[in-house]
Order: structure tokens, then sequence, then C-alpha cells
């Protein structure tokens, strides 16, 4: 794997020969994420978005494991239990404030992730093992923000709780069976609690199981860059460390920096006052709403209203979940031989439609349905809809792309034209 | 083969929303939603000015205080404050002696055992203890408030939108229903047994106005207690009881603000420093 002017991992202290010998560790974060990765020397801040991910997923389990030392899951203590971190555990109110927010966090360098590589084309070949990991660690994300969500058993905890398992209801014939079944119970109780604790706790460690997957499948092509070309030669690589380990640090301040500003100053920015409410099954809040990562998928859940041939229920969650099992289809509905959309104008103008109609589709999941909100969010649905099954094929047979240059290097030079070549010769 | 999937399950989504949104528009013209008197008169809350609001604020111990002999003297006959202990009121000032005294002459005392017989008991408060409620359970409180459950005040500043602010505005909200509002809408007259107020969800509220100018609490420090003082120092003492520890969190937050500046700053230069001879 990798290139073959790759550097070497030499180790020159006698206990690091031994340890080669024995255990080649350092050899493989060497060539994982140290000098012996060439990685194109072109790449934007956006390809800090990774990196960023795995900290956030480092810095959820460290906080969440800790909390876990503090939390009872059982529904006649949880909350209190919470509200005793929050009070008496020493900095247990930063860690639960970290942890709420480093889910946040976590999704929005996801979310960016995400986006970074519909731009560049990243899941197209040879790379499309590398998206399918990406999509499977995204979908348990959002099982274990959902699970997280209910453990500290406020309103929205319950009631969130209640409408997520109620999608299993939408089965036709055994659906209700199911979703007593999964939460052990006609609502959501203890039993439920229980399970989510389970699950909140595995589902992070299956998560970092398939980073590595992921890490290793994108180790055989390489990264991808803003030109989307192959790389040529040495020319046309830096290693990953010192290089990309310097910009990622400046990418890391930038995102303490903000998560910094939100755990300390507004901390329950993201949240919803009613989950500081304990959850109560006689009562029902007047608005249900999940939290704001989730806000777009509600919406085209919402969206569904009529019954045609399947009940207007099935149809939304049918189209919810569809709307991210499309992804996995992705490499293959999109076939256009170019990555980089900065050469593909036509599937450029329509992804920033599709940016504008995802933003619409969170407002909307969020808003009140009224019928002004609801009209939106199913003409925001249809959109999301067409664009990855209908339009994005159509264009990626009609498009004329513009013409690419011959290497990155090239692009690289043009942007920076009139400077010496000679600083330009890389080791 | 893909692809004729991906358009057959397109063009099915699509179409089922093209359907959807025909009928959401139809009913939306042939039977729009009814105005309600909640969307016309429901009002948002008052500034209540407090100290500890922004990124830099800090408790005004003293207007804490002032809150607590508010709570004291006012809500506790009904309200609880489950996750306050006593011995909490040691960080808004109280000496230690104060919050023993304090604990000692609560008037609800704290359930306990008779050591002897086994038998249930009371015992007085210590600054170990929770703020006892003023009912022994629901039934018990709602039996006693025309069946209204009086919630408790611990986090209420941080379960409503705005929830200082919100806290202040209702306690000074209390006012006659609005003649307009009875003339647009006659059937969401104020039932009886319930209170208007433009600042609580539905404008009705179960809870009769709890300050008025004849019961005002008065202070011992020289603040003038009216009503708009008391519901501000209430509304200054509850965000405390929700975020105890707001000040230590402005604190830290600011250090850790200068420490990760200073960092993005040293990773900039290095990054400078590592790139300088690579064009990219």
């Amino acid at each position: 794997m990798s290139f073959p002017w790759a550097k070497q991992y030499e180790p020159k202290a006698p206990l690091m020969r031994w340890l080669d010998e024995k255990l080649p560790l350092p050899r493989l974060a060497y060539n994982a994420i140290g000098a012996g990765y060439p990685v194109p020397r072109n790449l934007n801040y956006f390809w800090n978005f990774g990196v960023l991910a795995g900290a956030a997923l480092l810095i959820q389990i460290v906080t969440g494991v800790t909390l876990a030392m503090n939390y009872a899951a059982n529904g006649g203590v949880a909350f209190g239990s919470v509200e005793r971190i929050m009070r008496d555990v020493p900095a247990g109110w930063f860690l639960r404030y970290a942890h709420a927010n480093g889910a946040s966090m976590f999704l929005f360098v996801v979310y960016v992730h995400i986006a970074r590589g519909l731009y560049y084309g990243s899941y197209k070949a040879p790379r499309e093992m590398v998206w399918l990991l990406g999509v499977v660690i995204f979908l348990l994300m959002m099982a274990t923000a959902f699970m997280g969500y209910v453990l500290p058993w406020g309103q929205m905890s319950f009631w969130g709780a209640q409408v997520i398992t109620g999608f299993f209801s939408a089965i036709p014939g055994v659906g209700e069976t199911v979703r007593v079944w999964l939460l052990g119970g006609y609502a959501p109780d203890n039993a439920a609690l229980n399970r989510f604790f389970s699950l909140h706790y595995l589902l992070p460690f299956v998560t970092a199981g398939v980073v590595i997957l992921k890490i290793w499948a994108l180790h055989i092509p390489g990264s991808n860059n803003p030109t989307g070309l192959d790389v040529k030669g040495p020319q046309d690589t830096v290693p990953f460390h010192p290089y990309y380990t310097a910009k990622d640090a400046v990418g890391l301040g930038a995102f303490l920096f903000l998560f910094a500003a939100l755990i300390f100053f507004v901390p329950n920015l993201l949240g919803h006052p009613d989950n500081y409410i304990e959850a109560n099954p006689l009562s029902t809040p007047a608005h249900i709403v999940p939290e704001w990562y989730f806000l777009p998928f509600y919406a085209i859940l919402k969206s569904f209203t009529a019954d045609f041939i399947l009940p207007a229920k099935l149809w939304g969650v049918l189209a919810m979940f569809g709307s991210i099992l499309l992804l996995f289809f992705l490499p293959w509905l999109d076939n256009s031989p170019v990555r980089s959309a900065n050469y593909r104008p036509t599937y450029r103008a329509f992804l920033w439609v599709l940016l504008v109609d995802v933003l619409v589709l969170g407002y909307v999941g969020g808003a009140e349905a009224i019928p002004r909100n609801v009209i939106l969010g199913q003409i925001a649905s249809a959109y999301y809809f067409a664009h990855f099954l209908i339009i994005l094929p159509l264009i990626s047979a009609s498009e004329r792309p513009r013409p690419l240059p011959n290497s990155i290097t090239e692009a690289v030079l043009e942007k920076h034209a009139g400077t010496s070549p000679a600083k330009t010769a890389m080791a | 083969m893909v692809r004729a999937i991906s358009y057959l399950v397109g063009l099915a989504f699509v179409g089922v929303l093209a359907i959807a949104l025909i009928g959401t528009a139809y009913s939306a013209v042939t039977e729009p939603p009814p105005a309600t008197a909640e969307h016309e008169f429901h009002r948002h809350p008052r500034d209540a000015q407090l100290a500890s609001s922004g990124a830099f604020g800090k408790f005004d111990d003293r207007q804490v205080q002032r809150g607590f002999q508010v709570y004291k003297e006012v809500c506790s006959a009904c309200h609880s404050l489950k996750y306050v202990s006593f011995r909490d009121l040691g960080e808004i000032g109280y000496t230690e002696a104060e919050v023993k005294a304090i604990a000692a002459q609560w008037t609800i005392e704290q359930p306990s055992i008779n050591p002897e017989t086994g038998e249930a008991a009371t015992r007085k408060n210590t600054p170990a203890d929770r703020i006892p409620s003023p009912y022994p359970n629901e039934i018990a409180a709602r039996a006693a408030n025309n069946n209204a459950l009086p919630p408790d005040l611990s986090l209420m500043v941080k379960a409503r939108h705005d929830g200082a602010n919100y806290t202040y505005s209702l306690l000074t909200g209390y006012q006659a229903q609005p003649a307009a509002l009875l003339r647009e809408f006659p059937e969401a007259k104020t039932p009886q047994g319930l209170h208007y107020n433009p600042y609580f969800a539905n404008l009705n509220i179960a809870m009769p106005a709890p300050l008025t100018a004849q019961t005002a609490v008065q202070y011992t420090d020289g603040t003038r207690g009216t009503v708009d003082q008391n519901a501000r120092d209430v509304a200054a003492f509850l965000t405390w009881t929700a975020e105890p520890k707001l000040e230590q969190r402005h604190a830290a937050g600011l250090a850790s603000l200068a420490f990760i500046a200073i960092f993005c700053f040293l990773a900039w230069g290095a990054y400078q420093n590592v790139w300088r001879d690579v064009e990219h």
C-alpha cells in the first residue's frame, strides 16, 4: 500500500529496534499518520475535518467514560444523578457540558467532512470503500447520539425516545410487536433506558473500530485532493508528518476554541429547555423536536402527509432512512470520471442548491407545522431525493467538465505563477 | 441497473411528496388554521437585567440572598427546591453559622425515623440536608392547590426559554384579561380558578399572583421591597439554583480561551515554518 517513494521507518534507538522486531506498532503509526504516509501537497483546510472528527470521538469517549462513573441508568434516579454530576461531582458540570456539546461538535465536523467529500468527489473510485465505511460511521454516530440524548431522562429524552422507537411500529403487521420487544415494554421505561445506556457505551467503540478500518482503506489509494487528480509522482506529495500534523494542529486549535466557547459561555444553546424537566409519561411537551443535527431528517419524516398505497407514516419512515441509505449508492449513481466539483460546473451548481436545501430542511424540522412550513419541507424533501436519485445520474452522463490540469503540482504552480521553480522542488 | 432503480425510487418519493403537497395546499386553502389567543397575546419576556447574564456575568450575592429571602417567605410555601442543599447557601455568601441557623429554623422539617420506636418522624434540618419539600407527595400538593402541581423550582430557569427573564416577567405580568382579547376570542376567557398572564405559554396560569403590592417582601439590607424588585431578586436566586457553577464556568472559560488562543498562535507559527519551502 501507499506510494513507492514513501519514507521507510528506520528505528535508531536499540529499544525501538527491539520493539520493531517484536511488535511493530511504532512502524504502523509511522506509516499511518507519520512521515511514512505521502499526502497530496495541495490539501485545503477542509481536509482537517477527518482528523477533527477523530479528535471529537476521542473527547466523547473520555468524557463519556468519566460521566458513566457517576451516572445511574434507572428511570427513578437518572435525572437526579445527572443533577448530582452538575452540582456535587468535582468538575462534573464541565464533563457533562463537554460531552453534550461534544456531540454537537462531532456531528458538525462530520457534516462538513461529508460535504467536503461530496464537493471534491472523495466517494468516487478508488475510494468507494472509504466512503461506505464513512456512511456506516455516520449511522453509528446517529444511533449513539440519539441514545445518549435519552440518558438524562428529561422530557425531550423520554418523548424523543417515544417518537423514534415509534418508527418501528410503522412496519406493516409486526410493527407494534417489534416496537414493544425493542423497548422491553409498551412505553420507554427502565428496560429501554438500560438498553440505551448499554448500547450508548458500546457503539462508540464499534465506531472506533470502523474508524480504524476506514483509515486502513484510505491508505490504499491515499487521500483525495482539491483537484481530484491522482498522485503522479513524489513531487505531488509531502509526508503527512510534519506537514499535515502542523496544519491539523491549526485546525484543532480553531475547533477547540469554538468548542470551549460553547461549553463555557453558552452550554445550553443547542439543547432544549424541556430536557431540564424530568421525564413525565403523563405530560406531552407542546413541541417534540430532536437535536439540531437530526432536524433535516425529521423534516423529511414529517413531509410525508398523504397515504398513497402505503400509509403516510410508513412513507415518512422509509424516506427518512432512505435519505441516509442512498448515500451507500452514491459512488455508482454518479459515474462522472472527474472527481472535483471545481471542474464540474453543472454538478457544482446543483451541489450548492443541495446545501441550501438541507439548511431549509433543518429549519423546517425545528419549525412549527404551519402549512407554509409543511409545503416548504415537502418541496425541499422532493429536491433532496431528486438530487441524489435523478439529477446526479443525469448530469454525470451529460455534463461537459472543464479542462483538468495535468497534475497536482501543475495546478499548484499555476496558482502561484511567477515563483521560482527551485523552491517547488520537493525532497 | 442501479440507475434504473434509482430513477424509479426517486420518482416514487417525489411523486408521493407531490401528492402530499397538493393535499397540504388544498387543506391550507379550504380550512386555514384558526388564529388563537395564545398566538396573538403571548408576550416575550422582558429583560430582568441580572448581573449573571452575559459571557462575563457574575452573581450579585446580595441580590441572590434577597432572592433567597423571597423564596423562603413566599415561594417555599408551595414550591420545592429539591436539588439544592442548605450547605449550598454558603456559595452565595452566607457564613457557616448562618447556614446552620437557616437550616435549623426552616419551617418544614426533614422526614426521618424515630430512633427508638422506628416510626416515621421529623427532625430539624442540617446543612447537609436538601431543602425539604412543602408537601409530602404529589397528591398532597395537588390536593392543596386546586389539583395543580406547583413545580420544583431548582431548574426552572434552565427549563424555560430565556428562563431568568421569563421568571421575572411572569411574576410581574399578572393583569386583567385585555378587552381586545375577549372581543376577538370570547371562548378564550380565563376559566374560574386560573389567572391571566401574557408571559405564560397558554396565557392562563394556575398560580395566583404570588407577589402583590400588599404582600411584597421587605428587605433588611435597605433595598426597597417592591414587587418588581422581589421578582428580579427571585429570578437572580433561581438562576443560581439552576446553574450554581456559573461563576466558575465563566472564569474557567476565559482561562481556556486564552490558553487555546496561545495554542492557535503557536500552531500557526509552526505551520508557516514547516510549509515555508513548499508551494501548496
